[in-house]
């Protein structure tokens, strides 16, 4: 078996070359509104005015630079940074915690909290919405911490939000991850006499390295493409991250599709380089929750 | 009613008659110190608080919600029970409801029985350690990186009426987005062409994981390879089966920022989700609808979380 199946591979029967051809269009079909954004954005309004976008020509990076000025892109970056940094590091803090709980100890209410944290994370966001929406507008914030004085319309708000809906993903994997450590670790710990904290955060955590990095790949990504709770728990235009503050840009983008292309493509560009750059740990981090890993 | 477990993991922390009395539990159990039960107990306590008070209570409270005529203003003290009422309003004399739920039914329709068996049957080809197989992977997953509000203006460079691709190629003037008779199928093509690769992505691992001798002996007795997916592949993968048409239904019970980056779900994008999210920031918020729609979305998705918990607790204990 071992010794033929390189000989098999290397045959490329006219079965194979159609499923080659089959997953190269399928490919390149996927890849296409992603290249076309880009090709868009590469060209000229005018040209594509006069010429249509069935063209060739009219190549300038202009859209770039208006795009990001007239969106104030730095602004909405620094604001995806001041939310997605914290709340990533809080997660996988706070879910690391309990995730070591659930592993180090067989309590049978472990399986209770298990549930309570994964099953947190399924929900539909919008059937929180309207409870959330009243409690953000009563809870005071001093204004240092806030210029709106309330949760609402403030970034501590926002990292909440993200932090308790994202917790239960990073529970359930590591806890799932935790679990397969040898228990030995916890008995040559107790004999040298480690406290609960040492354990785990000299014990557990720095073997749970793959798994944290997997997630805070995957965390990033999540937090930053986040739509939902931004658009509707922020109220001032130039708080917004840059995910929700797509949507105001389509009023002035309205009737240029280069720029909005542009613009797109800017958004996409951290996601982009987190993918290509961190394949590994986001393909990871997604399988894990799948699978046992 | 979330409150009663941590009050217990607290409790739970001196040894229990409920744990496995092995004599090597209890002693260890026994030597937790004072500091370490503390520690212990923060370590549970705080994010239980948080995804309690984040998320379980205002999903109680929507449900409570529901049942009362408040107008999401007034103070609470002034809430009157109002039955059922909530609902058969939304039913009766809420024109948009029935449109929502059979967009949300045909989305899910669309993705359970065209986005999620093309990305299983993608996995299942991809699975054969074909030479370029990262570049076809890598290709086919890369929309999963993007947020579904930046696949909205993506996919308008193609669905537009006067700078669309699609018109330019075929010369026909369709408002994509705009027209409510199409606009629900341009979305959801562009909804499943993220879907795919994250079913890909997910069965691909499931593929791998499954023992490569349960094939072997499959060809050995001469199964076709069709067959051996059938008979043999398929059904040890029950638990990514599952898995699948879990996070498929939750997926398109959650559909919403796509619709909302297009026309804030109105005009032939009528969701569920969206109906919700605007009667509480739109123009009119109706509070007792809105909670009522909530609870009807919260109802689904639990039965759907319970089977999801089902399947992946039994796969962990084994």
């Amino acid at each position: 078996m071992s010794v033929d199946t390189p000989v098999r591979r290397r045959k490329l029967t006219p079965l194979r070359m159609l499923l080659h051809g089959f997953l190269i269009v399928v490919s390149l079909a996927w890849l296409f509104p992603i290249a076309w954004a880009v090709l868009t954005s590469l060209r000229s309004y005018d040209y594509t005015a006069a010429n249509g976008y069935v063209s060739f020509g009219g190549w300038t990076f202009d859209n770039y630079v208006t795009a990001w000025r007239t969106a104030e892109f730095g602004q909405h970056f620094l604001n995806s940074v001041y939310i997605t940094v914290p709340a990533v590091l809080l997660t996988l803090f706070l879910a690391s915690c309990v995730a070591f709980v659930i592993a180090r100890f067989s309590w049978k209410l472990n399986l209770v909290l298990l549930g309570i944290f994964t099953a947190a994370n399924l929900l539909p966001q919008q059937a929180l919405l309207i409870p959330l929406f009243r409690l953000f507008t009563e809870v005071p914030l001093p204004e240092f911490m806030s210029d709106s004085e309330l949760l609402y319309d403030s970034y501590w708000g926002l990292i909440l939000i993200n932090v308790a809906f994202q917790c239960g993903f990073c529970v359930f994997v590591l806890s799932n991850y935790m679990k397969a450590l040898p228990r030995d670790l916890y008995e040559a710990a107790m004999v040298d006499g480690a406290s609960i904290w040492r354990q785990y955060w000299q014990v557990t955590m720095p073997l749970c390295r793959p798994a944290l990095a997997a997630l805070a790949t995957l965390e990033v990504t999540w937090i930053y493409n986040e739509f939902f709770w931004a658009t509707v728990l922020m109220r001032t235009g130039d708080k917004f991250p840059v995910t929700s503050s797509l949507n105001n840009l389509r009023g002035e983008f309205f009737t240029d599709n280069n720029l909005v292309s542009a613009g797109s493509v800017l958004v996409a560009i951290p996601t982009l380089v987190i993918f290509f750059m961190l394949q590994r740990h986001f393909v990871r981090g997604l399988t894990l929750g799948a699978s046992k890993g | 009613m979330s409150d009663l477990p941590l009050i217990q993991a607290d409790r739970a922390v001196p040894p229990p008659a409920a744990t496995t009395s092995t004599g090597g539990r209890r002693r260890r159990l026994r030597l937790l110190s004072r500091t370490d039960r503390v520690v212990i107990t923060l370590m549970v306590l705080v994010p239980l608080l948080l995804v309690t008070g984040f998320v379980w209570l205002p999903a109680a409270a929507t449900v409570l919600l529901s049942g009362t005529n408040w107008d999401g203003i007034g103070p609470l003290n002034e809430i009157e029970f109002v039955g059922a009422r909530n609902y058969s309003d939304v039913v009766n004399i809420y024109p948009p409801f029935v449109p929502a739920i059979q967009h949300n039914l045909l989305w899910l329709a669309a993705l359970f029985v065209v986005a999620t068996p093309f990305g299983m049957f993608l996995a299942v080809l991809l699975d054969k350690e074909l030479r370029g197989s990262r570049f076809y992977q890598t290709a086919l997953y890369l929309p999963v990186v993007l947020s579904l509000a930046l696949i909205g203006f993506v996919w308008q460079l193609l669905y537009s009426r006067d700078q669309g691709l699609i018109n330019a190629v075929f010369g026909s003037t369709i408002d994509w987005y705009g027209d409510s008779n199409v606009n629900i199928w341009a979305v959801m093509v562009a909804s499943g062409w993220r879907h795919v690769g994250y079913i890909m992505l997910l069965y691909l691992a499931g593929l791998k994981g499954v023992d490569p001798s349960l094939r072997e002996a499959a060809a050995v007795d001469g199964a076709s390879e069709s067959r051996t997916f059938f008979r043999v592949v398929f059904p040890v993968m029950r638990p990514i089966n599952i898995i699948v048409l879990v996070v498929t239904v939750i997926e398109s019970l959650r559909a919403f920022d796509l619709v909302w980056v297009v026309n804030k779900g109105r005009n032939g994008l009528e969701l569920i989700s969206a109906l919700v999210t605007q009667n509480v920031v739109g123009e009119a918020s109706r509070i007792g609808f809105g909670s009522a729609l909530a609870t009807i979305m919260l109802v689904v998705s639990l039965v759907f979380i319970t089977i999801y918990l089902a399947t992946v607790m039994r796969e962990n204990r084994e």
